[in-house]
């Protein structure tokens, strides 16, 4: 069973010129300029994908303009088990993908951007699977579809086959208010799971991990076989580093950055002021991976991990970790750092050697775009 | 007066024979015999006495093998309906199926190697019987030798992976015997140079780092130079790499690697767009090795008996794996490898079979006609390309808008982002129209990825078979998805799940484990 919620305010902010959509106020004033959600036609146009192979399918949602409307715009049949207040708030979204959840619904699709996967993270147990349908402003959370077409294929897929695997992926978002004065750092906020086809073609001629996960850990386990006594290790948030505290079995704060000596955790979720307390103290590495679609090492859902971090570290400051498949999804984009400080990101800069397992590294491209004058607000 | 007989569509109106034909386990009737086995005559067993009675206890069965029980005719009946059922190269345009170098493999060849004299042949043969099968391998190592420019060949692998094994498996022995094995133990590889590269390294006990492509899309020098260090034993790259983009700076990732003690593997796998161009020794390289069965015009076999070709520089000659046919005037002998040999990794001298065919393939074509087979492949995939790339949605990322050696990956992902339609889904619609079509072998980089390599067998009017199909599917996938997702229509095999193929628990790949594991559907 598929479920669907629709955040109507989603992306009206955009076409406004407004760099997002988050508050009643910007809400209000892009209305005034005449904007309108897209969100309800592209989630629609998902749906029409599942309705060509199977029109009577039913899709479980919250009423009117939250999915009720599109399901029935794409020609399926809504089963409706959340009615929103009004106005509608982000508690609404919150409340409405927990009550999908609750009534059995396997996948969650979404309508709306960072703000709104946000929102459904929040409401959805850690198992529940969910795939956003981009429609909105912002779209730094590699949880989304490349297209409501293939979120629809994607949706389609799961029933004829009874689920798909799925894979951890963060949920980022930024302070809209730092995005209009154009300062732009992403937070990590969770994690959502979300279905992906497998690459059928993979794995044929080689012996590589054939699923994500898999993949993941081979990376973590690469990133653990090369953790040395004596050395204090800044683990960053993330999946895969979550992954690297099981493989060295210690507590890992999901958002947090926590640092590990010898084996055991010394602080866990570390401020910048506790990380350069634990890096005074003797030899020190940050452990980091990379955050989001975007390809950030530092400066994004990490700024714990600062340019005074860094510099105190010294040589070699920063350990990447990453299976193959995140580089590859790059798709030619180099690595980004930072940190706010030039002369920190110039030093990063160049190449990194990605751990991707025990025995394999990759090299890559790293870029600051801030001392390339590159704007990278969306 | 005459009927009237409607116009033909454009496209081919292919149907596959579906025949529903069950294993041929299900079809066993107990008793049926195929041949009944003349009774041993009184006077021979009289002479013989009981030859079982003799068996070692090991070796004899307790029972009588589980073998499928039936007439010749049902057996030639279940067989030759499966050959119908099939979509190989000798009856589509098999040109979806890129990095294998789908090309016409002469059946006169297939006469040669027939007769007795060759088929009779066994390998523990006295060389002295043997004169003319050691000839012909001897000549066609110096006829590759000729080719790659390298200082000797073996012809003893028996594919292509197996071939770069022999390839890690001699630079490990080569820096292990310059005493440098313990300092040397990484090996360097591109993300597009075949993955039996980093995985014959990996199981050699390296440790690979792998490159990216530049902004470019080229090969990124400035990466490799900050990969190497004394710590390389060797960089291991296949050119053009599988993207069909040629390394412009070869001859500099050469030196490079050299300048810093390390080796130069050349995987040639596929030297199809390369042939009688460009010579691996002429850009340095150490080693190198070709997939015969790829380049050379032998029958793939279908995972069945490739044929890998190692060559290598006159200072890595004494690692090569043995035995090695050796000629001594105008005779032939047959010499293990001395004491530097990384020894046999396969059974004898290859197989010898496919040795034949590339012997007569080369022979025919002559030095002029190598030359010619490499231009026409890359004339023919330039022509591809073209083609290709005026069809809405398609792409070919990377080295945008730069010529191709032999083949292309492209990319769906536009088509995908706008109808939701992927690569997988083109390929399995495009077999209704009669046309194999294959995406990407690991790893998977480029998005909704579809490999073309059209070889030097196929026509122009082929070429513009296959282009039309893929265009009327991308057509279809913008105007009647369904069709597409829905698909195949025309074909024996509908869809297949592919998402528990790597779980130990479900595969079943003989009779005995498909009783095993699926009691129900055997009724066993």
């Amino acid at each position: 069973m598929i479920g669907l919620i629709v955040n109507p305010v989603a992306g009206i902010g955009g076409p406004a010129g407004l760099a997002g959509s988050d508050g009643a106020d910007v809400q209000r004033r892009a209305g005034e300029r005449g904007a309108r959600s897209r969100a309800a036609g592209r989630a629609a146009a998902a749906l029409a994908v599942v309705a060509a192979s199977r029109p009577d399918e039913h899709v479980v949602t919250a009423a009117g303009p939250m999915g009720e409307d599109a399901v029935r715009a794409a020609g399926l049949r809504p089963i409706v088990v959340w009615h929103q207040r009004s106005p509608t708030s982000p508690t609404d979204t919150t409340d409405a993908a927990r009550a999908l959840a609750d009534v059995g619904v396997e996948l969650v699709l979404f309508a709306g951007g960072d703000g709104t996967a946000r929102d459904v993270a929040a409401g959805l147990p850690s198992s529940a699977v969910a795939l956003g349908i981009p429609a909105g402003v912002k779209m730094y959370s590699p949880a989304f579809a490349v297209g409501p077409s293939a979120a629809g294929a994607l949706a389609a897929a799961w029933l004829d086959e009874r689920g798909l695997p799925t894979a951890e992926r963060e949920v980022l978002d930024v302070d809209e208010e730092q995005l209009r004065r154009a300062r732009v750092e992403p937070r990590l906020f969770g994690t959502l799971r979300v279905p992906y086809r497998a690459g059928r073609t993979q794995a044929r001629k080689a012996a590589t991990p054939a699923d994500e996960q898999a993949a993941v850990r081979l990376a973590a386990r690469g990133a653990a076989t090369r953790l040395r006594p004596g050395i204090r290790y800044l683990l960053g948030p993330g999946g895969t580093m979550a992954e690297v505290a099981r493989e060295l079995g210690v507590e890992k704060t999901p958002l947090g950055v926590d640092v590990v000596l010898d084996g055991r955790v010394v602080v866990a979720g570390a401020s910048e002021q506790e990380l350069l307390a634990e890096v005074a103290h003797g030899p020190a590495r940050a452990v980091v991976s990379i955050i989001g679609g975007q390809g950030f090492l530092l400066g994004r859902g990490n700024q714990q991990l600062s340019a005074r971090v860094v510099e105190a570290i010294g040589d070699d400051p920063v350990m990447v970790v990453a299976p193959e498949q995140k580089l590859i999804d790059l798709g030619g984009r180099p690595l980004l750092v930072d940190t706010g400080d030039a002369g920190v990101d110039a030093r990063l800069a160049g190449f990194a050697h990605v751990v991707t397992g025990p025995s394999t590294t990759s090299i890559y491209p790293v870029h600051a775009p801030e001392n390339e004058g590159a704007v990278h607000a969306p | 007066m005459s009927l009237p007989i409607a116009p033909k569509p454009a496209h081919r109106r292919f149907h596959q024979a579906r025949w529903d034909e069950p294993v041929i386990f299900e079809l066993s009737t107990p008793g049926e015999r195929g041949v009944l086995v003349t009774a041993v005559e009184p006077g021979v067993r009289d002479t013989v006495g009981d030859v079982v009675a003799t068996l070692p206890e090991g070796l004899a069965r307790r029972t009588p093998p589980a073998l499928p029980e039936m007439g010749q005719m049902r057996v030639l009946k279940h067989y030759l309906r499966l050959s119908q059922e099939n979509l190989g190269a000798d009856l589509n345009v098999d040109v979806g199926q890129g990095t294998c170098t789908m090309k016409y493999a002469p059946k006169v060849n297939e006469q040669l190697i027939s007769t007795p004299k060759l088929s009779a042949m066994h390998p523990l043969q006295d060389p002295a019987d043997a004169q003319g099968a050691l000839e012909i391998i001897w000549r066609t190592e110096r006829m590759l030798a000729e080719i790659s420019g390298m200082e000797e060949v073996s012809l003893h692998t028996q594919g292509g992976s197996a071939a770069i094994w022999a390839n890690i498996a001699m630079i490990r022995a080569y820096h292990e015997a310059n005493g440098e094995g313990a300092q040397r133990r990484e090996v360097i590889t591109t993300i597009f140079s075949h993955p039996s590269n980093a995985a014959a390294a990996k199981a050699a006990g390296y440790d690979v780092i792998t490159l990216h492509p530049d902004a470019d899309g080229y090969p990124d020098l400035a990466a490799l130079k900050r990969a190497l260090s004394p710590r390389t034993a060797a960089i291991m790259v296949t050119n053009p790499e599988d993207t069909g983009i040629y390394n412009p700076a070869i001859r500099e990732w050469v030196d490079a690697a050299h300048a810093v003690g390390a080796l130069a593997s050349y995987d040639q796998a596929n030297a199809n767009g390369i042939l009688g161009i460009t010579r691996a020794r002429d850009a340095g390289f150490d080693v190198c090795h070709f997939n015969v069965h790829k380049t050379f015009g032998t029958p793939h076999g279908s995972g069945g008996p490739g044929t890998g070709a190692n060559g290598v520089s006159a200072a890595l000659a004494p690692f090569l794996p043995g035995p090695r046919v050796v000629r001594d005037g105008d005779r032939y002998r047959v010499e293990e490898g001395g004491p530097r040999s990384i020894g046999a990794i396969g059974p004898f001298h290859g197989v010898v079979p496919n040795i034949v065919r590339a012997y007569a393939w080369i022979m025919a074509l002559g030095a002029e006609g190598l030359r010619a087979v490499a231009e026409t492949a890359v004339l023919n995939n330039n022509y591809l390309m073209k083609r290709i790339l005026e069809i809405p949605g398609a792409s070919a990322p990377y080295a945008t808008g730069r010529r191709r050696i032999e083949q292309v990956r492209y990319s769906w992902q536009e088509l995908f982002e706008e109808t939701g339609i992927s690569s997988e889904e083109i390929g399995i619609r495009a077999s209704d129209f009669g046309m194999h079509y294959w995406t990407s072998h690991h790893p998977y980089v480029v998005p909704q990825p579809f490999t073309l390599e059209p070889t030097e067998s196929y026509s122009k009017a082929e070429l513009d078979e296959y282009a039309d199909v893929l265009a009327e599917v991308a057509r279809e996938a913008r105007e009647t998805p369904e069709v597409v997702r829905t698909a195949p229509h025309n074909q024996t095999v509908h869809h297949t799940h592919h998402d528990d193929l790597d779980d130990p628990e479900r595969w079943a790949i003989t009779w005995r484990a498909y009783r095993r594991k699926y009691p129900d559907a055997v009724g066993a």
